[in-house]
């Protein structure tokens, strides 16, 4: 049986592996074998050598990047969750502030960062707002479903133990509503990213903090194509650390008794 | 055989528009072969629901004026076809829903009576609606927590209750471990916890098949009579409420009404012997009977 269970494993990791190791190395005898410049289309040796050459000034970046994104992700967190509690506890609090909310979800953030980055003095403030903006939806959503969504045959038996609203909400909503809360976490981890990269495209902000947005810019600009992909792969490396993390969290948080966690990981 | 049969004519009444009197009920209680329970505080009857009615918002009209007594210790079931507003009696009952006209008395007071010392209520649904995110022992210590005891070793009185419904072992199981069987008797042990008084069923084995049912209804009858339980259950199954009821409480339809009564005048501690019986077979065809009349009959 563990047997089974760690070849499934090595299966699930070997695979994918693999398939990545298969595709570099077609792309790197298309890009040899073509000669196609590294200024058209690098190829991943290029990309390498120039991460290699690049790693501090990559790395300062990659730092700065993640922060706005982790800052803006906690602060959605944050916000989220008590505007949510806010909508569950006070049926006018949710009539009166969900447009609002709807309204800043359907805005374009392209649209909204320029005024956030003119009206805040910190640029770093300014795209830690912006990337949360993106990132609150999610959260407040599913948040609300989840404390919406409880047993009705639970609900009646906290009531009919007279169970007041916080024991209800300690209890029942909140331990109900985690599946859906962490479904928005997940979501809203990428969504804080893509805020923090598309803020830092608007604000264009160079200097000691400069994240990885600025530095695709910078080598769009001057055709150091190869600076450009290792920025992006960098950008997708936390992407993949934020989505991982969100998800050892539901494992840890519902994998003894949530069907989706149960099944995801047996 | 004959006495029986007159036996059984006598104590199944049809009472088509004609509420149940409560006053007919001590008497139906004196024929019944079980010791009077008191608690030595309701010396009345456990649940009173005089001329109640129930309308929804939406406009069905669930129940109309619903006569009943229920004294401690009587085993008393519903049953009736779908619509009859069986559950939604219950729920009244449990103080869960108001009734749209009426009374609901509790211990002879009003809801204020329910809680204090020998005036328990515990509430089993039609579904084990446990805590998936729990481990069996903290579903129920779950009603402890919402009503804390003080100084009662509230680990003693979990751990009395799994014994109780045979669940020891799975004390840190989750729900989702557990059959369906074992997650309603969980569901049971939660209720139990209480130490309830008055102990209220929505067709708790349902769902189950019909050899765990069997096992869960002699379980269910000899804890009722152990611990001198008053208690309600809704139920589908004519075999079902002959085995574990002292009386029956046949209800028919739009609106819910309570058409007959029909007492089980045998021992209230069962055994399956009491299903091989003939009186067992001669009171589910009386009963039988009954519901097939419930359902024909229209509200006049």
């Amino acid at each position: 049986m563990i047997q089974a269970m760690s070849r499934e494993w090595v299966w699930r990791v070997l695979a994918p592996v693999l398939v990545g190791v298969a595709l570099v190395l077609g792309w790197e005898g298309i890009c040899r074998g073509f000669s196609i410049p590294s200024y058209l289309f690098p190829a991943p040796s290029a990309i390498v050598a120039s991460f290699v050459e690049n790693m501090p000034l990559l790395f300062s970046s990659f730092a700065s990047t993640a922060l706005v994104a982790f800052k803006a992700f906690g602060l959605a967190v944050l916000i989220g969750t008590i505007v949510s509690f806010l909508f569950v506890q006070s049926r006018f609090a949710e009539i009166g502030l969900f447009p609002y909310v709807v309204l800043l979800q359907v805005t374009p953030i392209v649209a909204i960062a320029p005024l956030i980055i003119i009206l805040v003095k910190s640029t770093e403030l300014s795209l830690i707002i912006c990337a949360t903006v993106v990132a609150l939806f999610p959260i407040i959503s599913n948040t609300v479903t989840g404390l919406r969504s409880v047993d009705p045959g639970l609900l009646s038996y906290f009531k009919m133990k007279r169970a007041g609203r916080l024991n209800t909400l300690l209890r029942l909503r909140i331990p109900s509503a985690l599946p859906f809360f962490l479904a928005g976490l997940r979501i809203s981890s990428g969504l804080s990213l893509i805020g923090a990269v598309v803020a830092e495209f608007v604000a264009g902000t160079g200097g000691r903090d400069a994240g990885l947005a600025y530095q695709i810019l910078q080598s769009g600009f001057r055709l150091d194509i190869p600076l450009m992909f290792a920025a992006l792969a960098l950008i997708a490396i936390l992407g993949i650390i934020m989505f991982l993390l969100m998800s050892a969290l539901t494992q840890v948080l519902l994998g003894h008794w949530h069907e989706s966690a149960i099944a995801e990981h047996g | 055989m004959d006495a029986f049969l007159r036996s059984a004519a006598n104590l199944a009444r049809p009472q088509t528009d004609q509420p149940a009197v409560p006053s007919e009920v001590p008497a139906a209680r004196a024929r019944l072969s079980i010791e009077p329970i008191s608690d030595g505080l309701s010396p009345g009857p456990a649940v009173t629901v005089a001329g109640a009615s129930k309308i929804f918002s939406n406009g069905t009209h669930a129940l109309a004026n619903i006569h009943l007594s229920v004294l401690s210790g009587e085993f008393v079931s519903f049953i009736g076809p779908s619509g009859c507003g069986k559950s939604t009696l219950l729920k009244m009952i449990a103080n869960l829903y108001e009734p749209t006209e009426g009374k609901i008395s509790w211990w002879g007071g009003d809801r204020r009576q329910i809680g204090g010392p020998g005036r328990r209520l515990a509430f089993v649904f039609q579904d084990p609606t446990l805590m998936p995110w729990a481990r069996v022992e903290k579903n129920v210590r779950l009603a402890l927590d919402l009503e804390p005891r003080g100084t009662q070793d509230t680990n003693a009185l979990v751990a009395a209750a799994l014994e109780q419904v045979g669940l020891t072992r799975f004390a840190r199981s989750y729900p989702r471990q557990l059959s369906g069987g074992m997650r309603m008797r969980v569901s049971i042990a939660r209720a139990l916890v209480d130490s309830p008084n008055l102990l209220l069923m929505d067709e708790p084995f349902g769902a189950l098949d019909e050899f765990t049912r069997n096992k869960l209804d002699l379980d269910l009858v000899q804890l009722a009579w152990k611990q001198r339980l008053t208690t309600l259950f809704v139920t589908h199954s004519i075999y079902e409420a002959v085995f574990l009821s002292t009386r029956i409480i046949v209800l028919a339809a739009n609106p819910g009404r309570i058409y007959g009564e029909l007492l089980v005048d045998e021992p209230q501690l069962r055994t399956d012997a009491f299903r091989d019986s003939d009186r067992f077979s001669e009171l589910c065809r009386e009963l039988s009977r009954m519901l097939t009349g419930a359902s024909k009959a229209v509200m006049a």
